[in-house]
């Protein structure tokens, strides 16, 4: 199924949690921040939550800035 | 020096040091040590997914300073709003330099959207630290609704220009019920010795570290200004006037009249 990821189309498969697509991509959950459709997520509700075909995600982390 | 203290919370170091610019996360690494600073500023942006870079946090030990994440970007009080939070949730502490630019060329911060962004956070919490021009009023009115400091701006952010915005400076200070940090355009030490020689609390360098030959050892010579500053503020300048007052006496010249 199809997800929307930083503003890119990305397929997964049915039943993927945000916790194994994290993990897919490489990324360090203790680094990074999460918008689920709009929502702000708790590092603790990563494992919990099972992706929906058409979901929209923002993964955010720091970067050098003023 | 004495001590910088902000919404209750001691630093030994006035001079806060921004991320931003370095050619390497080693180099930014030098620099904050160089400088003594204890807040350093990041950003928030999205994960580059094809192209993951060294992460900046790997470089910054959280025990010794103190990550303010800015909302560099936002255009609007929503846009900051969400930063914010997102910072919070990636694991800060709820501090936050609050920035909302809509203007690209100048970078210039908006007054209102700042106001209404530091109402809605201050009340969930944050501790907020805006940068705004340097307008005394709109400082008045970020101080009734609970900032923690105001971040006036010397000069445009990255122009390097110095204390352009002085005489309003001097005003906020002079009313500041909160601590001043001159943010934005300090280009050199001596810029920064004259923000603290004015009564600044602190100041915030990061591109003139940035961009220098040797980014720690310019960290290292505003350091230096930042202390000056700040002990000849505490020392009491003198006052300036028109006329010459001799500094050696107006008696026992050789010559009989």
């Amino acid at each position: 199924m199809e997800i929307t990821v930083n503003n890119q189309q990305r397929t997964v498969d049915t039943s993927t949690t945000l916790s194994a697509l994290i993990d897919e991509m490489g990324l360090d959950d203790k680094r990074i921040a999460i918008e689920y459709n709009r929502d702000i997520l708790s590092r603790e509700q990563f494992s919990t939550i099972t992706l929906q075909a058409g979901d929209t995600i923002e993964i955010v982390n720091f970067v050098g800035g003023g | 020096m004495d001590d910088l203290i902000i919404a209750g919370r001691s630093f030994r170091s006035r001079l806060m040091v921004g991320t931003g610019k370095f050619a390497s996360n080693a180099q930014m690494a030098e620099t904050i040590a160089a400088s003594g600073g204890d807040i350093v500023t990041v950003a928030l942006r999205r994960v580059n997914i094809d192209d993951q870079q060294d992460d900046l946090l790997n470089h910054i030990d959280r025990d010794k300073y103190l990550l303010l994440p800015n909302t560099s970007g936002a255009r609007d009080a929503d846009e900051a709003i969400r930063l914010a939070r997102l910072s919070r949730a990636a694991g800060c502490e709820p501090w936050v330099k609050l920035e909302v630019t809509p203007d690209p060329y100048y970078l210039l911060p908006d007054p209102i959207e700042t106001l209404k962004a530091a109402e809605v956070l201050v009340k969930e919490g944050f501790i907020v630290l805006p940068y705004i021009n340097a307008d005394p009023v709109l400082a008045k009115h970020l101080q009734e609704v609970g900032v923690a400091t105001v971040m006036p701006l010397g000069a445009p952010i990255g122009t390097n220009k110095g204390l352009k915005t002085r005489d309003n400076v001097a005003i906020i200070i002079e009313q500041a019920i909160v601590p001043v940090v001159v943010d934005a355009g300090l280009g050199a030490p001596s810029h920064a010795a004259e923000a603290m020689e004015l009564g600044a609390d602190a100041v915030m360098v990061n591109t003139a570290m940035a961009v220098a030959a040797n980014p720690p050892m310019m960290a290292a010579a505003f350091a230096k200004a930042v202390e000056a500053g700040r002990e000849a503020y505490l020392a009491g300048l003198g006052k300036q006037q028109n006329q010459a007052e001799a500094s050696s006496p107006l008696t026992g010249f050789l010559r009989n009249k």
